[in-house]
């Protein structure tokens, strides 16, 4: 087996007793000691450090940089601002997916784009391939960057101290530069959790003094540091997709109700004709939120859905959750059994367990 | 993390003898550490009997769900109710109030039971 790859931080997460598994090739803390539920509690009610260090960063630019990506891209380039961020994807011809990603747009010639751990090197092949006919450059930077998350309702008095800039003037989804202790660090107000918070941009190497600076600020606001448990059951509250879960290959921005991120109307772009075909047609199947009526129950990813007894769709995610106190789940059904309020079924260890398809996302932080 | 007076599992189920013919039954703590935030325990009904091996029920954490296996024939006396309300008392103290079945042992104790040591050879051998 080849060795696990390591974020500049792994050996503070060991120090502080993290449990470390695999996750797609990285040597990633998926919990702390203190454990999974305090860890999501934190997050909804203070405050929150993630390291996404693994997260992949390719830059882009050029003259041609946001004609080029509002061609590779299906949510509006041409829309952002400066310092502006938003959710899009890579697709494939058809429609299906080759990731999802932030892009941030630092200036018309000038893009910087936030890809999944694990599909780094795919997403910054397929950026390569498709930019040679324009006038771009493309550079992976993932290996020099690292990045930390700092999620929950109390981010802002955490960081705030640290930084030269004023946070209260970034929105939710944008970006600004400033200095964090003197150091030059990019600041994005974004986040996997559905609370406020900051993705902290820094060179690799001062990545383990930007995580102890903002664990020592975040001391009276009880910071706690959080690992992908917790991310994964926060994530799934908000309804935000995971690459492998939700979306993948084999499903499209549609179905994976993301129809959001599809511009049909801004002009070409890959998998734009595929979309537009399959929109006219009607989808067969869509990505539901459901709730387990039997408190006993717990759906988990992959397992069957069931309609009148038969196999029908998949649970794409599914959890126990803190927040909202019952257990809940993502699943593909049968376009019939997508409205609100459907009955569907989940087959749990050979049970049929009754399940009702509620409003998404589950979880939603008051303004 | 071993206590000495209770039997294990290679599947890391416990069995503590109360020496009267009953024992308690439940998940190590290296188990229940795995497994994470445990938020539901299903157990079987009093009455159940069981042989060695025999699946009896299951755990739900937040990441996972994990089949619980007898560890050695018995019929079960008695299941801990207060686990529906605070399935956490497996991971604070799996070998006392985390404990899941008591039960009435059914003939000696199945001889593939390891003792503590044998069974924290077990446990680092996995976990390196």
């Amino acid at each position: 087996m080849p060795e696990l790859l390591k974020t500049p931080l792994n050996a503070v997460h060991r120090a502080l007793g993290a449990k470390m598994v695999d996750f797609g090739g990285w040597d990633m803390p998926v919990q702390y000691p203190t454990g999974i539920i305090n860890e999501h509690v934190a997050v909804r009610t203070k405050v929150g450090l993630f390291d996404v260090s693994h997260m992949g960063e390719i830059r882009v630019k050029g003259p041609q940089a946001m004609a080029f990506l509002d061609w590779l891209t299906p949510n509006a380039v041409v829309k952002l601002a400066h310092g502006q961020i938003h959710y899009t994807a890579f697709l494939y011809e058809n429609g299906t997916f080759v990731d999802d990603l932030l892009l941030h747009k630092i200036a018309d010639d000038h893009f910087l784009l936030v890809v999944n751990a694990s599909n780094v090197d795919k997403d910054f092949a397929w950026v390569k391939k498709h930019a040679a006919k324009w006038d771009v450059e493309v550079t992976n930077e993932s290996d020099a960057t690292g990045q930390v998350a700092l999620q929950g309702p109390l981010s802002i008095d955490v960081l705030q101290p640290l930084v030269d800039i004023d946070l209260s003037q970034i929105k939710y989804y944008w970006f600004a530069f400033g200095n964090f202790k003197g150091m030059p660090a990019m600041f994005a107000r974004t986040g996997y959790t559905g609370e406020d918070g900051f993705e902290v941009y820094c060179p690799a190497e001062k990545t383990a003094w930007v995580w102890n600076e903002l664990m020592e600020s975040g001391k009276p606001h009880g910071l706690v540091p959080t690992g992908l448990g917790c991310r994964n059951t926060l994530r799934l509250e908000a309804k935000m997709a995971l690459y492998g879960h939700e979306i993948d290959d084999t499903t499209n921005a549609l179905e994976a109700d993301l129809g959001w991120i599809i511009k049909l109307n801004k002009g070409e772009f890959l998998g734009r004709e595929a979309l537009a075909t399959l929109k006219e047609q009607g989808l067969g199947r869509k990505l539901v939120g459901f709730r387990m009526l039997e408190k006993r129950d717990i759906a988990r990813d992959h397992m069957d859905v069931l309609v009148d007894g038969k196999k029908a769709g998949y649970v794409t995610s599914g959890s126990p959750s803190t927040t909202c106190g019952f257990n809940l789940g993502l699943a593909y059904v049968p376009i019939s059994n997508a409205p609100l309020g459907s009955r569907i079924h989940v087959d749990i260890r050979g049970k049929a367990c009754e399940a009702e398809v509620i409003p998404t996302p589950f979880y939603k932080r008051a303004k | 993390m071993y206590p000495a007076d209770v039997k294990y599992t290679k599947n890391h189920e416990y069995l503590k003898p109360l020496g009267d013919g009953t024992a308690l039954v439940g998940i190590t703590h290296y188990a229940q550490e795995a497994l994470g935030d445990v938020v539901f325990v299903d157990m079987p009904e009093v009455g159940a009997k069981f042989k060695a091996g025999d699946e009896f029920g299951t755990v739900e954490s937040v990441k996972t769900v994990s089949e619980i296996f007898i560890p050695s024939a018995c019929e079960v006396i008695e299941i801990n109710g207060e686990l529906e309300a605070h399935p956490e008392y497996v991971n604070e103290d799996a070998y006392g109030k985390g404990w899941m079945l008591k039960v009435k042992l059914d003939g000696g104790l199945n001889s593939e039971l390891l003792d503590a040591a044998a069974y924290e050879a077990l446990v680092s051998a996995e976990s390196h």
